[in-house]
């Protein structure tokens, strides 16, 4: 019982920990709160499932394309959309409420569109839904590809960040986007290059999520959430602590929902955010400023 | 004197309007009060602070849930002023816990307040009481509720204009433009932000319990219906958030707007939201007013 617990909140929390990297990603490093970053998941999810069923393209190299769209998506929205209202806002505190309600825009803009072309109901494949036995518990075979992905792209970015020099680039705009020009870092650039690989990320967890979870073009604001909280858990622009927060919280909603109730388990994030907020607002692994 | 001739004026007129209204116009303009009374009370906090409330729909949905649970039990006025406590009581968690911090905490919690809500009160009906959907009968006609929601509604541009210019006014909007320099200047800011936050959770949540008797029968998923809480900051902002009249000028046409959307055009709904959004950011950072007023400000500097 408490192995199966363990198994699968485990891999529910690889599926969460994934859609909080490139959360943290856009909002640590482009400095953008982006409230539509599920319907940007969900984009990859709807497109991955159409490809699927009507051109036959295996779901497998649907997620080797989509998240190379995905980064030129978030390109294109950086550049015509973030850009200028970083600019106008100039350093100041504008910037978040701005980018605040301009993605709130977005949101509904996407998921209008979402509707437009897919309908309200709820959409599912199951594709590689064989169960593999781990430790005698019985997993399904896309859930573990989907924990796979993030543990793979998860140490690819902590590695890529903390140990190349493009890494530190970005780690230096994160810390302070006002001294990385002093040397001689393109802090519009790197912000773009952060925004984009955050969407390339919620591309990837979309396209995984999608080929074992139902979802329907309304449920992005609920993936958003979830990452949200991970993020301030983990500590904004926390690589690391977004892998660890994502898979605690995953733990703790297997738990919640087999244990107590099923119905509680955003009641249990929440109640889990709150406790951050009050105890530890830098999140749980970030330093105190 | 004609600066408070001028409105009363105009309130008793709109108060006289259910005489010659026909069913259908008194539905509209009880709509449309309510959204002038929610735009106006979500600026009252986040009009200067600029912390964006997501939550209007929780406290809202509060309200109106309050009457359909209470409404055999107690007389109405005591009803509503029990719905007024649970508002002030869900503000004051929400603000002790997030109000301290950065204001995007408080946006983000407030983002995933009216579902928390939902669910767990759909949670506690299907477990505990056993009955999901409640009912409420009260001999309130729509013109009784248009009367109520017009009052309510007036109350919170008094309060506005009031809080505009005392201490209250000046704090919430040092602390909108610099909060280090709010700090400094012996502000004490997170108690002016709760104060700011309560009061305007309380009229929010007073608003639901007013209209709930129109939707007679009343479900988790019906009061808390988050479209209620966008169009809100969209309204407010439209107008001006903060302006006195910015609120109502943004909600009523808007009202009306979405009104004939949700009609003709129920599928392409959100798309307009959406871009109605991206154009206020754009266009009219500060609302209609102010954009006038930059308009006429260049005309004169073009014409001298």
């Amino acid at each position: 019982m408490i192995v199966t617990t363990l198994i699968l909140g485990l891999v529910l929390g690889g599926t969460y920990a994934l859609l909080a990297l490139g959360l943290t990603l856009q909002y640590g490093i482009a400095r953008i709160m982006n409230l539509a970053y599920g319907e940007l998941t969900l984009i990859a999810a709807f497109g991955l499932v159409a490809l699927f069923q009507q051109a036959g393209i295996s779901p497998l190299l649907s997620l080797l394309v989509l998240p190379v769209l995905g980064y030129g998506l978030g390109w294109i929205l950086y550049q015509g959309m973030m850009r200028p209202l970083v600019a106008r806002s100039d350093g100041t505190g504008r910037l978040e409420v701005d980018s605040i309600l301009a993605t709130f825009g977005l949101l509904f803009l996407i998921q209008g569109l979402l509707l437009l072309a897919f309908g309200a109901n709820f959409t599912s494949i199951s594709y590689l839904d064989r169960g593999v036995s781990i430790l005698g518990v019985s997993v399904a075979l896309n859930r573990l590809i989907a924990f796979g992905i993030c543990v793979l792209s998860g140490g690819a970015l902590v590695w890529a960040l903390n140990r190349t020099t493009w890494g530190l680039r970005m780690r230096a705009v994160a810390l302070t986007p006002g001294s990385a020009p002093l040397v001689g870092i393109d802090v519009n650039r790197i912000a773009r290059q952060g925004f984009a690989i955050g969407t390339a990320l919620a591309c990837v967890a979309g396209a995984s999520i999608s080929m074992y979870q139902t979802f329907s073009a309304t449920g992005g604001v609920i993936f958003t959430m979830k990452a949200l909280v991970i993020v301030i858990m983990g500590g904004v622009g926390n690589v690391p602590g977004a892998l660890i927060a994502g898979l605690a919280l995953g733990l703790l909603e297997t738990f919640v929902a087999t244990a107590i109730d099923p119905g509680l388990t955003l009641a249990a994030t929440f109640t889990i955010f709150l406790a951050v907020l009050l105890w530890r607002p830098q999140g749980l692994f970030g330093a105190r400023s | 004197m004609m600066r408070i001739i001028l409105p009363l004026a105009g309130l008793v007129l709109l108060a006289l309007l259910p005489l010659w209204l026909s069913d259908y116009g008194l539905g509209l303009m009880v709509g449309a009060a309510t959204y002038v009374t929610l735009a106006s009370a979500w600026a009252l906090f986040s009009g200067h602070t600029h912390y964006v409330s997501l939550a209007t729909v929780a406290f809202y949905g509060i309200g109106a849930y309050t009457v359909a649970v209470l409404n055999e039990v107690l007389p109405y006025p005591l009803v509503l002023m029990v719905a007024g406590a649970m508002g002030a009581g869900l503000a004051l968690i929400v603000g002790l816990s997030t109000l301290r911090l950065k204001g995007v905490y408080f946006v983000i919690f407030s983002f995933g307040l009216a579902e928390l809500i939902r669910q767990l009160i759909t949670w506690y009906e299907v477990n505990v009481t056993g009955t999901l959907g409640r009912y409420i009968f009260l001999e309130i006609t729509t013109a009784g509720i248009y009367w109520q929601m017009l009052g309510l509604g007036a109350l919170t541009l008094a309060l506005t204009a009031w809080i505009h210019r005392n201490r209250l006014g000046l704090a919430l909007r040092v602390i909108g433009d610099d909060e280090a320099v709010a700090a400094h200047s012996g502000i004490h800011l997170a108690r002016v932000k709760l104060i700011a936050f309560v009061l305007s959770a309380v009229i929010l949540t007073l608003a639901g319990a007013i209209t709930s008797p129109r939707y007679v029968y009343v479900e988790p998923s019906i009061v808390f219906n988050p479209t209620v809480s966008f169009l809100t900051v969209i309204m407010a902002l439209l107008g001006g958030a903060n302006r006195l009249c910015g609120p109502m000028l943004g909600a009523v046409p808007l009202f009306l707007l979405f009104e004939w959307l949700s009609a003709h055009f129920p599928d392409s709904y959100p798309i307009f939201l959406g871009l109605m959004f991206i154009a206020v950011v754009f266009v009219l950072p500060n609302g209609v007013i102010a954009g006038v007023e930059t308009l006429r400000h260049k005309l004169r500097e073009a014409r001298s």
